[in-house]
């Protein structure tokens, strides 16, 4: 399988590594490579810089915006890793970044401002690990009911849940 | 209301004062499955469309975490349950890619074909159901005709009609017979008649083309900004094709076209799917002459995959391979690392990003559902738009609640 995707040219992503070493000046950057991927970790209190850097180095597109609890991860010195999938259009280069985040400050500015379609990534990322996403124009959950009080992906919640749903209030025809 | 005032972000008092609010969903024809949206109207005019969505959530990504690569499939082809097995391709694409597993020949072009065939099943009920929402029921029998005869395809090579769960790490539940062959082959020259009627029907008609033409623009900008891939995005003017700049599977070895448009309407949308069928055919019909014969299952390193079906019924080897295959302590082991892998599905961009921690279970499955980037745009596209063209849109950009909420 990965032998037959060609491998993206080296010059490509040593030119966006000139390009963001001159624009990040003083940002410590941690490149990675693995299965033909490039992926870079970057400090979150530098977010919004490295974001806007990477965009003017051709990552156009945010094709994806996540995030992983490393709860149970061993090894993991950090708790949270918020994923940026990016891509350049043009070129079809991918590039993945990473920052790691821990408690009790789990606030990061939003990266609306920089690539639109992150609006409901942000969301479902607050859905799912409780990560606060600053200056996002229409913060709140996504996917599950406004009132729901935890954050189901994390690792230390139970895949059974938590008996939320038997709490739900029923609503009959007569009161609606 | 003038439609220059719709740009500005915020109307004041006065003008909300003649709005009206319109509960759309979740349980309305148009919708298809279960989603929401909630629309200021002026009049007939859509001022404001905001979707609510979450009615299907069901906590796929976290069954991920539980369930083994090769489980996972049965779960992984229920989100986008219109083209199931382009779900399990690209899912145990990305695992493959994380274990780094190269497939035999025979099975990647059994996939790329059941790929193909599931970009013809997802854009005729994508085409067909628009139609019919938009009020021509004759086209909508003519797409779910041909639907069938895939579901047939696919219950010959896996048992199963719809949730086939077909792919395997490394290769495929079963290897595909003669007839089944011949079932592909007797499609490929029965599509062209039938896609011919169709085409007249539908992107002919005059109804149908004043309904979708200039109808849910989107620019090539927004398109981007707001990670729209696929048809939606080739309908924009963006020329990307995974199948054609990250080649996976045996895409490589086929000549097709991209199919691209300049309208971002959603006539435009259409047709670009009703273009794409016609290049999905073009790769079925070089495919399904030069299958390669030999294994289905990667070969080499034993324990990495199922053994052949054949093998385990017959053999005391193979019962033994099969099932240490699925014994904890001897699966195959996933290297620490983490991966984005995605495939171009019918809908765009279907992408995993799986975390590995050394066990033959993902720590972390991410989907990237096309459809949840396409339903973000939405609200944009109904920008100017009436409250008719609500089900227009909705149906160009073939929102799959299942895969938006998972």
């Amino acid at each position: 399988m990965t032998t037959e995707t060609p491998k993206p040219s080296s010059v490509e992503i040593d030119a966006v590594k000139v390009k963001l070493a001159d624009s990040l000046i003083g940002v410590a950057l941690e490149w990675s490579e693995f299965r033909d991927q490039y992926r870079v970790v970057f400090p979150a209190t530098e977010l919004l810089k490295c974001l806007n850097a990477f965009k003017f180095a051709g990552f156009e597109q945010l094709s994806d915006l996540t995030a992983v609890d490393l709860l149970e991860y061993s090894n993991a010195t950090d708790r949270f890793e918020v994923v940026y999938c990016l891509l350049n259009v043009d070129t079809g280069l991918r590039l993945i970044a990473k920052t790691y985040l821990n408690e009790p400050d789990l606030t990061i500015p939003s990266a609306t401002s920089v690539w639109s379609g992150a609006d409901w990534l942000e969301r479902e990322v607050y859905d799912m690990y409780g990560i606060l996403f600053s200056g996002h124009p229409n913060f709140k959950r996504l996917l599950l009911p406004q009132e729901f009080q935890s954050f189901p992906m994390r690792k230390d919640y139970p895949v059974k849940g938590r008996g939320e749903r038997h709490n739900f209030p029923v609503i009959t025809r007569a009161e609606s | 209301m003038p439609l220059e005032l719709l740009e500005s972000p915020d109307l004041n008092a006065n003008q909300r004062e003649g709005l009206w609010t319109l509960n759309f969903g979740p349980q309305h024809p148009a919708t298809h499955t279960t989603l929401r949206l909630v629309l200021q109207l002026d009049g007939e005019m859509v001022i404001d469309a905001e979707p609510d969505i979450g009615f299907l959530h069901s906590g796929f990504e976290k069954l991920g975490e539980v369930l083994d690569f090769n489980q996972y499939v049965t779960i992984v082809d229920r989100m986008n349950y219109i083209s199931p097995m382009a779900n399990e391709i690209a899912w145990h694409h990305a695992v493959e890619k994380l274990l780094g597993i190269d497939l035999t020949p025979r099975c990647k072009y059994i996939r790329t074909i059941f790929a193909e065939l599931m970009r013809i099943h997802d854009h005729l009920l994508c085409l067909g159901t628009c139609v019919l929402d938009l009020g021509g029921a004759t086209a909508f029998m003519y797409a779910f005709n041909e639907r069938e005869t895939i579901y047939e395809i696919c219950e010959r090579a896996s048992g199963q009609r719809f949730h086939t769960s077909y792919t395997r790490v490394g290769g495929l539940l079963y290897d595909v017979t003669d007839d089944w062959v011949k079932m592909v082959r007797d499609f490929v020259r029965n599509f062209p008649k039938v896609y011919r009627d169709f085409s007249g029907l539908v992107m002919k008609n005059r109804i149908f083309v004043e309904r979708t033409r200039d109808v849910g623009v989107l620019s090539r900008e927004e398109a981007i900004a707001g990670g729209a891939t696929g048809p939606v995005a080739r309908a924009s003017g963006v020329v990307r094709d995974l199948r054609r700049d990250e080649p996976y599977l045996a895409y490589e070895d086929f000549d097709f076209d991209v199919c691209a448009s300049q309208g971002g309407d959603c006539y435009a949308r259409f047709q670009v799917r009703m273009m794409e069928m016609l290049e999905s055919i073009k790769i079925i019909e070089q495919a399904i002459e030069n299958i390669p014969a030999g294994p289905i299952f990667a070969v080499g390193t034993g324990k990495e995959s199922m053994p052949d079906k054949r093998e385990v019924y017959r053999s005391i080897e193979g019962l033994i391979h099969h099932f240490e295959s699925v014994m904890p302590n001897r699966q195959m082991q996933a290297p620490k690392e983490s991966v984005y892998a995605a495939t171009e599905s019918p809908n765009g961009e279907l992408g995993y990003y799986i975390v590995g921690d050394g066990s033959f279970r993902a720590y972390r499955a991410r989907t990237r559902p096309p459809s949840l980037l396409h339903f973000s745009l939405f609200s944009r596209m109904m920008r100017g738009c009436m409250l008719s063209d609500v089900v227009a849109v909705l149906g160009s950009i073939n929102i799959i609640a299942a895969e938006l909420d998972r």
